[in-house]
């Protein structure tokens, strides 16, 4: 039998255990800090926005007035640009996942576009809106349109679609797909029976960031033309448009106090309208959600 | 596999939905719009944020008595609204600025002929904090001192030997703004400003006016709408123009003039192309120059004489044909 030094043993526990309480108490306070910012942002929005935040606010355009201005050009155009972004780069962006995964020679070449990818990820948002007016405004002809401010959009997005996706299918685990391919499957019979269904977590968290940083965008809207006051909806994909944040932007500019909580209702709309829309994506998540 | 064919279902219909929404009625308008008895058509503005709040007030009011014109206003500041409208784009180009050399050349070039509305009148007011004691007035050579570079001169005493001897704070918009450009031509007149450590440069306006009402040593200016808001935490400066009097802005000495060289016109330009062949375009200017003063003084700044306004639509009248 070995002697056990019980003393020695106390000792050591005693560093082990003190450890992990501080790395607790570390994680703990990260997380409280997070917290305590948000809960102070949400605070002072609440406070000063919930006064203007009325029915009449969402329902009404843009006035010189405070208590007149309204946000509805804003919030429709908004959502019609979600209507273009999430299907563009939806399919482009998981479309260029499977094929770097499933489809491509793993060589140099791959290697240097997945970089690239990563790198477009981090490029400052306004240099895709002055690449969204030579391309879609000028060599496309799309003009200052609904159209070319959505595609620019989504190739903002496009990045992170593409790398959430990468992520995700290269995580389905190799034994199902070899068991797919085992009972005669073909590869597009696999990606779309087996990896696809097994990624979708993967992929709609990808897509929550990616939308919820379109609807958020200002800076290459107001490059690719996106107006600041409308008086009427956007009544085809080659008409004119504005969006929530270029409206809030005006009112955070203002001289006046009163366009200060104007903006801040603004604000509130834009973050319902977010959390409606990773709601929806939540839902659909865990419905369809299967472990592995 | 079921989920997955359903999710595939189920996302298809909520594309096809979103295309179906953003596609609902591919008609548009009519570019021009012709029959007497209404008008219809568009009017794009873009331009200066500066003159934006007039723009809007006016186009609000348009809109009510002719809800069938489109008007879209933008504002993405002097410069680049003349980028577009130099190219033929827009109808109207806000500025609070003049063109410059070069602008003038890009519509030459693109064959775009303008004309040059004076709609309004702003006073660039230069501020310090409420808690700053010593200074009253400022001549435009001192103001030169402060804020070019190259000359030596950081603390107030070093302005004026009874001023304490403490760093002045400047603050200013940003280099692209039109207000930059118009402190830049009769202050600093293209010589560079003092940058560094002491330099707060901001876009936004409201940064400003926190950052100078907190701080006895700091100085700034812009608009006199955001002076006014602030009047409680801000002083305002009488300026000495050569050998006149220090004069502080108010409405009058803004409209009159004697606010010099600070008292600064905001304009927009028409494209004369659109005037002559777009009604809604014409309609739309003699209505902005009837109604420019009262929209001006609502969103916190100062009308032109009446008569000035009578003056420019008169000289525009015979252009219309």
């Amino acid at each position: 039998m070995l002697g056990i030094d019980q003393k020695n043993i106390l000792k050591r526990i005693r560093g082990r255990v003190l450890l992990n309480n501080v790395l607790k108490g570390l994680f703990f306070a990260s997380t409280t800090i997070g917290l305590i910012f948000l809960a102070l942002l949400l605070y002072r929005i609440l406070t000063q926005g919930i006064g203007y935040l009325n029915s009449g606010f969402i329902t009404s355009f843009p006035a010189p007035y405070p208590e007149e201005a309204g946000i509805f050009a804003g919030l429709i155009g908004s959502l019609l640009m979600i209507a273009i972004v999430a299907p563009v780069a939806i399919i482009l962006g998981v479309g260029t996942a499977i094929f770097l995964e499933e489809y491509a020679y793993k060589n140099r070449w791959t290697k240097f576009i997945q970089i690239n990818i990563q790198n477009l990820a981090g490029v400052p948002s306004i240099v895709y809106g002055l690449l969204g007016l030579t391309f879609f405004v000028y060599m496309l002809r799309l003009g200052y349109t609904l159209l070319a401010g959505g595609l620019t959009m989504s190739l903002l997005v496009l990045p992170v679609i593409v790398v959430a996706a990468q992520e995700a299918i290269r995580s389905v685990p190799s034994d199902i797909k070899e068991a797919s391919y085992g009972m005669g499957a073909s590869k597009w019979q696999t990606i779309r029976r087996v990896i696809l269904p097994a990624a979708l977590p993967g992929i709609l968290t990808g897509t929550i960031l990616a939308l919820s940083r379109a609807i958020g965008e200002t800076a290459p809207l107001i490059i690719v033309g996106a107006a600041t006051a409308l008086y009427t909806l956007p009544d085809s994909l080659l008409s004119k448009y504005t969006v929530m944040p270029i409206q809030i932007f005006n009112w955070t500019g203002r001289p006046q106090e009163e366009w200060q909580f104007v903006a801040a209702a603004g604000i509130l709309v834009l973050l319902i309208v977010l959390l409606f829309m990773n709601a929806i994506a939540v839902f659909i998540r865990n419905k369809f959600q299967k472990r592995y | 596999m079921k989920n997955f064919k359903n999710f595939a279902l189920l996302s298809s219909l909520v594309l096809m939905l979103g295309v179906l929404a953003a596609c609902g009625g591919q008609s548009g308008g009519a570019e021009n719009g012709g029959s007497k008895d209404s008008l219809s058509g568009s009017i794009s503005i873009d331009g200066s944020s500066t003159v934006f709040p007039i723009m809007e007030a006016l186009t609000y009011e348009y809109n009510k008595k002719h809800p069938e014109v489109n008007v879209s206003v933008n504002a993405s500041g002097s410069g680049g609204g003349f980028k577009k409208f130099t190219k033929g784009e827009t109808d109207f180009s806000n500025a609070s600025r003049p063109i410059k050399e070069e602008e003038k050349q890009a519509a030459e070039k693109n064959g775009v002929k303008y004309k040059e509305l004076e709609i309004a009148k702003d006073g660039l007011s230069i501020v310090v904090s409420k808690q700053n004691d010593f200074v009253n007035k400022l001549s435009v050579e001192q103001l030169q001192k402060i804020f070019t570079d190259g000359n030596g001169a950081t603390k107030w005493s070093d302005i004026n030997p009874e001023w304490p001897d403490e760093t002045i704070k400047i603050y200013s918009p940003g280099h692209d703004s039109g207000t930059f450009d118009y402190f830049n031509e009769v202050v600093l007149q293209d010589k560079p400003m003092k940058e560094g450590e002491n330099t707060t440069l901001s876009e936004d306006d409201n940064v400003l006016v926190r950052g100078i009402e907190s701080d006895p040593n700091a100085i700034g200016f812009f608009g006199y709408a955001y002076y006014k808001e602030n009047e409680d935490s801000l002083k305002v400066l009488g300026i000495k123009d050569g050998e006149g009097k220090a004069v502080k802005p108010t409405p009058e000495t803004i409209q009159d003039g004697s606010y010099t060289p600070f008292s600064r016109p905001l304009f927009t330009y028409v494209n004369m192309k659109s005037y002559k062949e777009k009604e809604q375009v014409r309609d739309f200017t003699e209505y902005m120059l009837k109604n420019a003063g009262k929209a001006a003084e609502q969103v916190g700044y100062v009308a032109l004489p009446e008569e000035k306004y009578q003056e420019q639509l008169d000289a525009l009248k015979p252009e219309a044909k």
